[in-house]
């Protein structure tokens, strides 16, 4: 194990690294420590970090960062991002303490991905783990009375220290053991973010990434309606990650149950749904120009007939008589139908998801 | 000097990063791994990931809904 100066063996911690303010704090509190600490990331399938920022056309020219990579980057840590949508599906569909505001599952979400970073710490022989949350920052998972819930479901116990908060917290095993001065870690609380500003200005972080709701679309009153929609549709609680993808992109109409279109708006989202043709059934203008769009779900003649007729609504030909739309099976086989394009009036409000 | 390709065209962020860490486990320290892209993040999220991991990008080829990114992998994993 490298030693410190002090000649004491250099403790090992893994942070979880969102990419917030509280994170990158926590992180620098345990360097100024001597605690080598790396970040670990987990990829859910719902971070607001990715998806869709690069869809849009409009959005390439300023490609947004990875802020998790960017903090890391500012921290001289290492950073190692994990795929944990599969097992993350349990979370997210029975969650054993129910849901936030929408169809965000914090407390549970905590839990699952403290576990997985102690995996992680244990497969990897590091000492202990930090995470950048603070007391009564959120509803959820940050009160006083659901923290230990998260030490405990998450199996970490005592090895889970909150640097920003630990001296408002029962004493944890990297402290008793003398890993970290106990001293030297932090007492906030509440939403008030002062004390974090005046710390990232002590240690010089001029510029950080500052979260408005939760770090997922979980969080986002849309996005959970379209959710909640698509398991409604369904008639039970599942999905895919191309699924998840989809509620990102696109206009989503749902003139029947058992299906729904999913329109591109510009020019990027069009190229995007392209990718995913052999997935979906899928309708184009082909008399005139207009946004692809697939299906999701079962459609009959009838129904095809109504998708294309709205599809060719959102056309340049909307006023026309007639316009010609392609209808491509996932195998590639594609035949043409001319329909009259609904008028605005034709679709109910409640089509729109 | 080898050198293998990853697709990660029709990914999304951060997966192409995900998938180009994985595959980086499985290749020699100086070999080269060429990275297919689609979603645009990658201009800044792979070369982020190379820097904090002690690899280096030696060309981002950008055609219009295409990227390529070539690094070669550093020694430190
Ligand atoms: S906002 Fe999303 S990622 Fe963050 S704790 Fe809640 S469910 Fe988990």
């Amino acid at each position: 194990m490298p030693k410190t100066s002090s000649d004491k063996p250099q403790r090992k911690a893994v942070a979880l690294v969102s990419g917030g303010l509280d994170s990158m704090l926590a992180v620098r509190v345990l360097q100024e420590q001597g605690v080598h600490v790396e970040g670990i990331n987990f990829f859910t399938g719902f971070c607001v970090e990715g998806h869709t920022h690069a869809i849009r056309k409009k959005d390439r020219d300023k490609p947004k960062r990875n802020n998790a990579l960017w903090c890391a980057e500012q921290l001289g840590i290492k950073l190692h991002i994990i795929d944990v949508s599969e097992d993350y599906k349990g979370v997210v569909l029975n969650p054993k303490h129910g849901y936030g505001a929408n169809l965000n599952p914090c407390l549970d979400c905590k839990g699952f991905m403290v576990h997985e970073a102690l995996e992680w710490m244990k497969k990897h022989d590091f000492d202990f783990l930090i995470t950048g949350e603070v007391i009564g920052q959120r509803p959820m998972s940050q009160r006083k009375d659901t923290m230990p819930v998260i030490s405990k479901e998450s199996g970490a116990g005592d090895l889970l220290l909150r640097p920003l908060c630990a001296k408002l917290l029962p004493e944890t095993k990297p402290e008793r053991e003398g890993w970290v001065d106990r001293e030297q870690l932090l007492d906030f609380s509440g939403r008030n973010r002062k004390p974090q500003m005046a710390l990232a200005e002590k240690f010089g972080f001029k510029e950080y990434a500052q979260p408005a709701g939760g770090c997922c679309f979980l969080t986002d009153a849309n996005y959970s309606s379209k959710l909640a929609d698509l398991w409604k549709a369904r008639g039970e609680k599942t999905y895919e990650i191309d699924d998840i993808v989809m509620l990102k992109v696109g206009r989503h109409l749902r003139p029947r149950p058992h299906f729904k279109l999913i329109i591109a708006r510009e020019e990027g989202e069009t190229n995007f749904l392209r990718g995913y043709r052999r997935n979906y059934l899928s309708l184009n203008t082909i008399s005139h120009s207009g946004p692809i769009s697939l299906i999701d779900g079962e459609a009959d003649e009838d129904d095809l007939e109504l998708a294309a007729r709205l599809v060719a609504r959102f056309s340049s030909g909307r006023t026309s008589e007639l316009v010609t739309v392609e209808v491509r099976q996932k195998n590639g086989e594609s035949k043409n139908i001319e329909v009259k394009p609904l008028t605005a009036e034709d679709i109910p409000q409640e089509w729109y998801v | 000097m080898s050198e293998t390709t990853l697709d990660a065209r029709n990914l999304l962020c951060p997966l192409p990063v995900i998938r180009t860490q994985d595959r980086v486990e499985k290749v020699e320290p100086g070999e080269c791994l060429l990275i297919q892209c689609t979603d645009h993040g990658v201009i800044n999220d792979i070369p982020a990931w190379c820097r904090i991991n002690g690899h280096e990008v030696l060309s981002i080829d950008e055609q219009d809904y295409e990227i390529v990114i070539k690094i070669r992998v550093g020694k430190t994993r």
